[in-house]
């Protein structure tokens, strides 16, 4: 009995993390596979927040913890399906799936736009006028509603300029204009002077304006956005890339955290492990103390975590 | 249709270089060989001229130009033997800048371009001008045009056929809402223009006129001296009819007292290759005498001569 007590609590700790990320499918095998229809039998009575006694004299699964648990195991088959897919194509569906999901999942819209290369942005439209019919700016201005309508149409269809050319002056009046914006207006998101410095100056020039900003105004720029998520949102994307993937990795990594924050695990891993998943590392534990992959380590389990940390180690 | 005449069998690059080169010898200019060379090349043949010719007299072709012809003439033949992408970045360029601005070329631009085209427009811009060209757009108009503009040289529409009838329906409702109640420069309206596929657009504005029983234009014309109503009128045009745009804008140029050259130049230049055909058929139904006719009263000299080659008037 008692080692029948302690394979149901190895089960249950390692089989039901729900408040981690993805299955060990190796204990599974090895502890449930193994077991005996009386041993389970005994488990499912064992766990009434996992199976309840129907009136019918049998244990029945509760339905919402199978919605969670296939969650869990879809991690990995969402990963790997999400790696193997060209570029253009993920980032085309991450905008749809967005669109779809609606203003809670905007920050993906805002991620895919400011943190691509704008050949990379590029091909991602060009890939959702193949997979679904549209523009992706028709689609964002007809189903995003104000106040954030005119920031997402913009940062879309940015085309921006890539080279290191900047001129000192602009950035300076610049800045001084995000401030007088800052401190006045209500509405930032609307305003007109802020979405045409944040949807079309280049990348090195934003980052001239974000250090200007920081000795004219004495704080940096998305602090002083704190109030409208959206445009601190678009400032950390195109300034402060890494830090913003390592605070969004934090977050999908707490056991607390709702669905589609978790899901930010795997976008970002995936989307960033050709690019500067290194740089996140570092900054990752800069920030908070302990190495991204030793995080995810220790939170996610079985073929996800594996997969996850394969991809981690790549650049090697 | 192109109403560019190339003759069979086009001569060698080489040979075509060879008597650029003889053209620019000595005192004078020979213009009528460079008319009957570049007047007759398409833009791969003046890509590989222009390559070549930079290979074996180590002198970029256009500066050689620049140096050797003057006035209309020059302008006519560097903007005709610029890449296409280069001379839309050239064009788009010069209406940001103060004293040649335009708003029309802009919004000429951005929609009677092919999205393609005009996306290589953009990146032709940022090699030229170490920017992008909707940072430049949004830097330097404001209000009305800058909210048109904008998304308008930013937009990366769908190509394809398909049209959605029941949206069609939904949009012309919105079209001839906000037209009602004058709010001209209202997001929506402008989303739709500037979002929604060329196919899309049409189906819309044809189910506007069914609806509604005015042309869209008509309603748009309520105060003919508004320039806002004028460019918007105009952007209808470029999308659904641009044959009729460009006609009207030749008349125009050739009607006034004196000519418009730039106008005349710019509109030759950019459609010899493209629709030039559809566009002179149109203006012989508008005027009742050919363009080539009209050409050969309004202007004089190797202008002249130039303009009638691009429009494939046959040589006496």
């Amino acid at each position: 009995m008692r080692i029948l007590i302690r394979s149901c609590s190895v089960i249950v700790s390692m089989f039901f993390r729900f408040a981690g990320h993805g299955v060990d499918e190796r204990t599974l095998i090895t502890v449930l596979g193994k077991s005996h229809p009386e041993k389970r039998k005994s488990f499912r009575k064992a766990t009434p927040h996992f199976f309840k006694e129907d009136e019918r004299s049998f244990e029945r699964w509760d339905d919402h913890r199978i919605k969670l648990l296939k969650q869990e195991f879809m991690r990995f088959k969402n990963a790997v399906v999400l790696w193997a897919m060209h570029p253009w194509e993920r980032d085309a569906r991450l905008m749809k799936e967005s669109l779809t999901e609606g203003p809670d999942s905007y920050n993906v819209l805002i991620e895919v736009a400011c943190t691509r290369s704008s050949e990379e942005l590029l091909g991602a439209r060009r890939a959702y006028h193949s997979l679904f019919d549209h523009s992706i700016e028709e689609e964002v201005a007809s189903h995003v509603h104000d106040p954030e309508r005119k920031l997402l149409v913009a940062l879309v269809s940015a085309y921006r300029y890539e080279g290191s050319n900047l001129k000192e002056d602009i950035a300076k009046s610049e800045a001084k204009i995000l401030l007088n914006a800052i401190k006045s207006s209500e509405k930032k998101t609307q305003d007109e002077e802020v979405i045409r410095i944040l949807a079309t100056r280049s990348k090195p020039h934003l980052k001239a304006v974000y250090k200007d900003y920081q000795e004219i105004s004495g704080s940096t720029l998305d602090e002083d956005l704190k109030c409208d998520l959206r445009l601190q949102e678009t400032v950390q994307c195109l300034c402060t890339p890494e830090r913003y993937f390592s605070q969004v990795l934090d977050l999908a990594l707490r056991t607390d955290s709702d669905k589609s924050t978790k899901k930010a695990l795997t976008r970002v891993i995936v989307t960033r492990a050709d690019v500067d998943v290194k740089e996140i590392d570092e900054e990752f534990n800069k920030l908070y103390g302990v190495p991204l992959s030793k995080k995810i380590e220790d939170t996610a389990n079985g073929n996800y975590k594996d997969f996850l940390l394969t991809l981690i180690a790549k650049g090697d | 249709m192109s109403t560019l005449r190339v003759p069979e069998p086009v001569p060698s690059v080489a040979d075509d270089c060879e008597q650029l080169r003889k053209a620019f010898k000595g005192w004078g200019t020979n213009e009528k060989l460079i008319i009957s060379i570049l007047g007759h090349r398409n833009a791969a043949q003046r890509k590989l001229i222009m390559q070549t010719y930079a290979e074996t007299y180590g002198e970029d072709l256009l500066k050689a130009l620049d140096r050797e012809l003057t006035n209309d003439f020059e302008r006519l033949v560097v903007l005709w033997t610029l890449d296409p992408a280069e001379r839309d970045a050239y064009l788009a360029n010069e209406a940001t800048k103060r004293w040649t601005s335009s708003n029309q070329v802009l919004m000429e631009i951005a929609c009677t371009r092919s999205p393609q085209r005009l996306l290589l427009a953009r990146q032709a811009y940022h090699a030229r001008y170490k920017k992008s060209l909707e940072e430049d757009v949004a830097h330097h108009t404001t209000g009305d045009f800058r909210k048109l503009l904008v998304p308008l040289v930013s937009s990366y529409r769908y190509d394809g056929d398909e049209v959605n009838m029941t949206l069609a329906k939904a949009e012309a409702k919105i079209l001839h809402e906000k037209i009602s109640e004058k709010a001209y420069s209202h997001e929506d309206l402008i989303r739709i223009l500037a979002t929604r596929s060329k196919a899309q657009v049409n189906a819309t504005l044809n189910h506007y006129k069914n609806e509604f029983g005015n042309d869209i234009n008509k309603d748009l014309k309520t105060d003919p001296k508004d320039e806002f109503l004028a460019i918007l009128r105009a952007t209808v045009k470029c999308l659904t009819r641009p044959e009729k745009y460009f006609e009207k804008v030749l008349r125009l140029a050739i009607n006034r007292q004196g000519t418009d050259e730039g106008a005349l130049t710019r509109v030759v230049a950019t459609r010899a290759e493209v629709n030039m055909k559809f566009i002179s058929e149109e203006y012989q139904r508008r005027n009742s005498v050919p363009l080539d006719r009209a050409i050969v009263k309004d202007t004089t000299g190797d202008y002249e001569k130039m303009l009638l080659a691009l429009i494939g008037h046959a040589e006496a």
